[in-house]
């Protein structure tokens, strides 16, 4: 007897049948699918309120199976507040690109996780401006090459690219603030770790929470694909490392590479 | 026998998966799907061990994995 | 319930409580901050969200979240605080939240003072954000009307799923008057808020958002939001009269505090047998034109006079409605200077003296 077919991997009920407007090769998709599956592992889809912000990812909405608010550039967190603080038994996440969040959002996200608001941020950071065409975003390396500093970030004149992650973590109110990337299968498998994680410190009503996550940008960076993950490797996480900066349930860690 | 099924119109033909399957059992289609993007395909569906690396790593969910009986669980995910 | 003296910010403040509305998003600025000290005492005895946000931009943009719980929802601010709400105000018109804004003037422009004025007028009625929407904007002249307007205020946000001003200037919040409170705010029933974002359980996703790339389904949204705006001019004209008889020679046009203060030269002038009516707009979206019109047409009215604390912007309105029927003349002071009773007497006895140079000379002689 010729044992049942069995689908071993399989398109989460939190996403959905859409055609993403991402770039091939963009790991947005990955990440998406990634917060969509947490959400039916979690069970929390029905009470799921996500904010998109304006950027790639402005058309989010599209993709996930649940609520969905559209935030003006960079104040996702700010709408995020206002819906959780009347809500609180719903299951809240922004998800942001390094424009939206690091830029005109900063003020936003700073005070959302220093008020402690118990919703999770996901975010997004591929180094550039992705749907206004690759302009340089805070998160823009040294000497990168991007259509609005076309002789490579001068940091001189434009500051260092910002780490996020290291930056909140310098706030008292507790929070879980990690960077992932999904560049290779083992980091993707790690990335899910951590944002299964945030939704359930969510859950538990525990502190704010905020996955940073490395993404490619193929079409602005001008590589391929497979170019673009390997970019991520040899330029992105030297400057910026993956690992839990802050955690309430552990002991403040330090850099403990992933 | 596990094995793999891409649905063409999903594959955005960015390959990521090609290069990421152990077994190198998938490779790019001569046709292109709806959106005019040539399609990952399974190349040798024979030596395919189910092990979902090609769909981790998909950005448009365009691969679903299937197995009989036993199947390499390389990591949970 | 009996009367009680209250100062116009903490009458507003428990008016909003009164509607319903339990959840206040705001940031300190003179002169409308004792609402949120206020509120930040009563909020938790009626169990309601106080939240003080990094910034009016942020508290607007929490406005737009708390909304789309289909909850009641307010915030109050001051002239230069209203200005960084705007662009949240157009979101919330384009996604169609309700949501009530209340603006406590001051003088402007820039850091301007923190005295009086009406200089908000054109944000307020032509709004301040980019895009078609309009607000409707209510004016209250006294802290008892401020207390109803804005339980008003919360009935027409949800009745039009619009954001809702109310502007009074700093007077208004400052001084105190003895209001009365209804037990509960009794209002007309409203359709349920199915269009409110509770969690896809058993229904397919609801997305709460402005953006529209097609341009023909923008074109669809902005034409639902006009015809909202066609049935505020229909249903939701306001305005109020004083004195206003076949003796008038002169009619003035105010709003706010500025209408009591005309209403006081009014009754003085009288005295002195100067005849003269008072047509005070309490909505200034949907303007009152047909109504202006009106008054202006009458016979008996030989010159318009607009007296505002600003440097003529209701004044465009009103010379608008009048298209033309009667010379309009405006007075008004800025900066925080709160004209007397005594000062619109005088000018409105400038006008009457234009009118009638009696002695001797045919009116309209050539010179």
């Amino acid at each position: 007897m010729k044992e049942a077919e069995q689908t071993i991997f399989a398109r989460p009920e939190s996403l959905t049948e859409a055609v993403t407007h991402y770039c091939p090769g963009c790991t947005h998709g990955v990440v998406h699918r990634m917060v969509a599956e947490v959400l039916d592992s979690l069970g929390v889809r029905e009470r799921a309120l996500g904010v998109a912000p304006v950027g790639c990812s402005v058309l989010a909405y599209n993709y996930f199976n649940c609520d969905f608010l559209e935030a003006p550039h960079g104040r996702a967190p700010a709408l995020a507040t206002g819906f959780k603080r009347l809500r609180p038994d719903m299951i809240v996440f922004t998800y942001q690109g390094d424009g939206d969040l690091a830029s005109i959002g900063m003020s936003e996200i700073i005070h959302s996780a220093n008020r402690g608001e118990k919703f999770t941020t996901i975010f997004i950071n591929n180094a550039v401006y992705g749907m206004t065409g690759g302009q340089m975003a805070p998160t823009t390396l040294e000497g990168q090459i991007t259509t609005t500093c076309p002789s490579g970030r001068n940091v001189a004149q434009t500051g260092q690219p910002i780490r996020v992650v290291e930056l909140l973590s310098g706030l008292v109110t507790p929070a879980y603030l990690e960077r992932v990337s999904v560049h290779t299968p083992r980091h993707i498998i790690q990335a899910k770790r951590a944002v299964r994680k945030a939704f359930r410190y969510q859950i538990e009503e525990r502190c704010f929470s905020l996955i940073e996550v490395l993404s490619t940008c193929p079409t602005n960076w001008g590589k391929t694909p497979e170019e673009a993950v390997a970019w991520v490797e040899e330029a992105l996480i030297p400057y910026y490392p993956l690992g839990c900066r802050k955690d309430p349930g552990q002991k403040e860690s330090t850099d403990e590479a992933v | 026998m596990p094995g793999v099924t891409i649905d063409k119109n999903h594959c955005k033909g960015c390959e990521l998966c090609v290069k990421a399957c152990p077994q190198q059992v998938l490779g790019m289609s001569k046709q292109i799907g709806l959106k005019g993007y040539f399609y990952a395909e399974l190349v040798d569906g024979s030596r395919c061990i189910g092990c979902r690396i090609c769909a981790v790593v998909c950005p448009d969910v365009a691969i679903e994995v299937h197995t009989h009986g036993t199947s390499f669980v390389l990591f949970d995910y | 319930m009996a009367k009680v003296l209250m100062k116009g910010n903490e009458a507003i403040a428990e008016a909003a409580l009164k509607a319903g509305a339990t959840n206040y998003f705001c940031y300190p600025i003179t002169p409308q901050t004792e609402v949120a000290e206020y509120l930040s005492r009563r909020m938790p005895e009626v169990g309601g969200v106080f939240l003080q946000g990094e910034s009016e931009l942020a508290v607007a943009n929490m406005l737009f979240g708390a909304s789309s719980t289909g909850k009641r929802v307010f915030t109050t601010s001051s002239s230069p605080g209203i200005s960084l709400m705007q662009e949240a105000i157009s979101y919330m018109a384009g996604a169609q939240l309700p949501a009530v804004i209340v603006n406590i003037m001051r003088g402007g422009p820039g850091l301007g003072g923190i005295l009086p004025a009406q200089a908000d007028y054109f944000q307020a009625v032509k709004t301040g954000g980019h895009g078609d929407y309009r607000v409707l904007v209510l004016a209250p002249s006294t802290i008892q009307e401020a207390v109803d307007l804005m339980m008003l205020a919360f009935h027409l946000a949800d009745k039009y799923r619009n954001p809702v001003m109310m502007i009074a200037d700093g007077m208004i919040g400052q001084m105190m008057e003895p209001v009365e409170f209804p037990e509960k705010y009794e209002e007309p029933p409203l359709p349920p808020k199915t269009w409110a974002a509770t969690g896809a359980k058993g229904r397919d996703p609801i997305i709460i958002k402005s953006l529209y790339l097609d341009p023909n389904l923008l074109e669809k949204n902005n034409d639902i939001l006009h015809d909202k705006y066609e049935r505020m001019k229909k249903e939701e004209v306001r305005f109020e009269k004083y004195k206003i008889s076949p003796k008038n020679e002169i009619l003035l046009v105010a709003f706010g505090s500025m209408a009591r203060i005309c209403q006081t030269a009014i009754d003085e002038l009288e005295k002195e047998r100067i005849s003269v009516g008072l047509f005070r707009p309490i909505s200034l979206f949907p303007f009152p034109e047909k109504a202006v019109l009106d008054e202006v047409s009458k016979k008996n009215i030989g010159n318009v006079l607009v007296v505002e604390m600003s440097s003529a912007q209701m004044f465009e309105d009103v010379d608008r409605a009048a298209k033309g029927k009667k010379p309009i003349s405006f007075y008004g002071r800025t900066g925080g200077i709160v004209p007397s009773p005594e000062d619109v007497s005088e000018q409105i006895k400038k006008l009457v003296a234009k009118r009638k140079p009696k002695t001797g000379k045919k009116a309209g002689g050539r010179k």
